[in-house]
């Protein structure tokens, strides 16, 4: 490693401390709640180990237990759609080899990405790396930790930690609604599809529904309909 | 068995999206109407996540410490932050209703 890339990286675990643990918490919660749902220890640690997805792992947590099991994971592939668009922004600045490139983009979260952006909308690699290592670390480690601890349903639901998931949720869609005007009106038609469609159907049919909301993207972008990004916000 | 076939799947779709842009696209944009169908993946389906979750069996202490998470949030108080005070409001309303 060269020493700017040695710094780089170093400079990205530092970033990287503060939302790995949040991460953490959140991990421990997910541990938990997978326990509580019958999931076993080594499927939930080894998930969250190869997956590394907060959004796509607590989607297959809590559509599985009330949808079939192809729309619980097409819902949680399609959750993550965001990260094709965001490897395909970063691959002109990842380095090597195909592979060597393949095995960079796989450090991509939403911390990391916004961190390792640059000012000449290039991206920092290594700064990347470096802020994703301390997340996986707390991730995968912070599940273990729930998963021993493993609280029963009653107690966690007398502590309130099935409120955890929706809020994680609904924060979730509060980054991602102050993008833009199409993103609120994507989140109200998915809203309204979903519950439409809960009076007459399941619940898996009911989340896959509310993808036709996407469809608003076909729609030409209006001069006044700028893309707000608040390049503050970080989340996983 | 459809639990390990379920993590295979989705852990695989989050390596190949990734992996997305220097395998296939190389230095190529994506078109741009898929890029604004993907951008609008997320709060659509997360629209659809929370209505089917909290919309199954409506909990109304649920639905308050979610909106208090949620209305910190908009206040820019931390995720971890809003979601600790979100889950402390529901425990205190159990508490104090039982």
């Amino acid at each position: 490693m060269r020493s700017p890339d040695r710094e780089s990286f170093v400079g990205g675990l530092r970033l990287g401390v503060g939302p790995a643990l949040a991460t953490g918490v959140l991990a421990l919660n997910f541990g938990a709640e997978a326990r509580a749902r019958g999931w076993g220890s080594v499927e939930t640690v080894a998930f969250s180990a190869f997956a590394f997805s907060g959004s796509a792992q607590f989607t297959l947590l809590s559509s599985l237990s009330g949808a079939t099991v192809l729309a619980a994971i097409v819902a949680a592939m399609v959750i993550n759609v965001r990260y094709m668009v965001m490897s395909v922004a970063i691959a002109p600045s990842l380095r090597g080899g195909r592979f060597a490139r393949v095995l960079q983009a796989q450090a991509i979260v939403d911390a990391s990405f916004v961190a390792a952006h640059e000012e000449d909308n290039r991206y920092d690699v290594w700064r990347l790396i470096g802020v994703s290592v301390p997340q996986w670390i707390c991730w995968t480690a912070g599940t273990a930790a729930g998963v021993l601890a493993a609280p029963s349903p009653e107690l966690m639901h007398r502590l309130g930690l099935d409120v955890a998931f929706p809020a994680f949720f609904i924060i979730l869609l509060i980054d991602e609604v102050r993008r833009s005007r199409r993103a609120v009106l994507a989140c109200v038609l998915g809203a309204m599809i979903s519950a439409g469609l809960l009076f007459v159907t399941g619940p898996s049919y009911a989340l896959l529904g509310a993808a036709a909301a996407t469809l608003i993207g076909l729609r030409r972008r209006r001069p006044d309909e700028a893309v707000a990004v608040d390049p503050g916000r970080q989340r996983r | 068995m459809k639990l390990w076939l379920s993590i295979l799947a989705v852990s695989a779709a989050n390596w190949l999206m990734k992996a997305a842009g220097p395998l296939i696209f190389g230095k190529r944009d994506l078109p741009p109407a898929l890029v604004d169908i993907t951008r609008l993946t997320a709060p659509a389906l997360l629209a659809g996540l929370i209505v089917t979750d909290l919309g199954r069996d409506i909990d109304w202490t649920e639905l308050i410490g979610v909106a208090v998470a949620g209305t910190l949030n908009l206040l820019r108080v931390p995720m971890l932050l809003s979601v600790t005070a979100g889950v402390a409001t529901t425990a205190l309303i159990r508490l104090t209703s039982a």
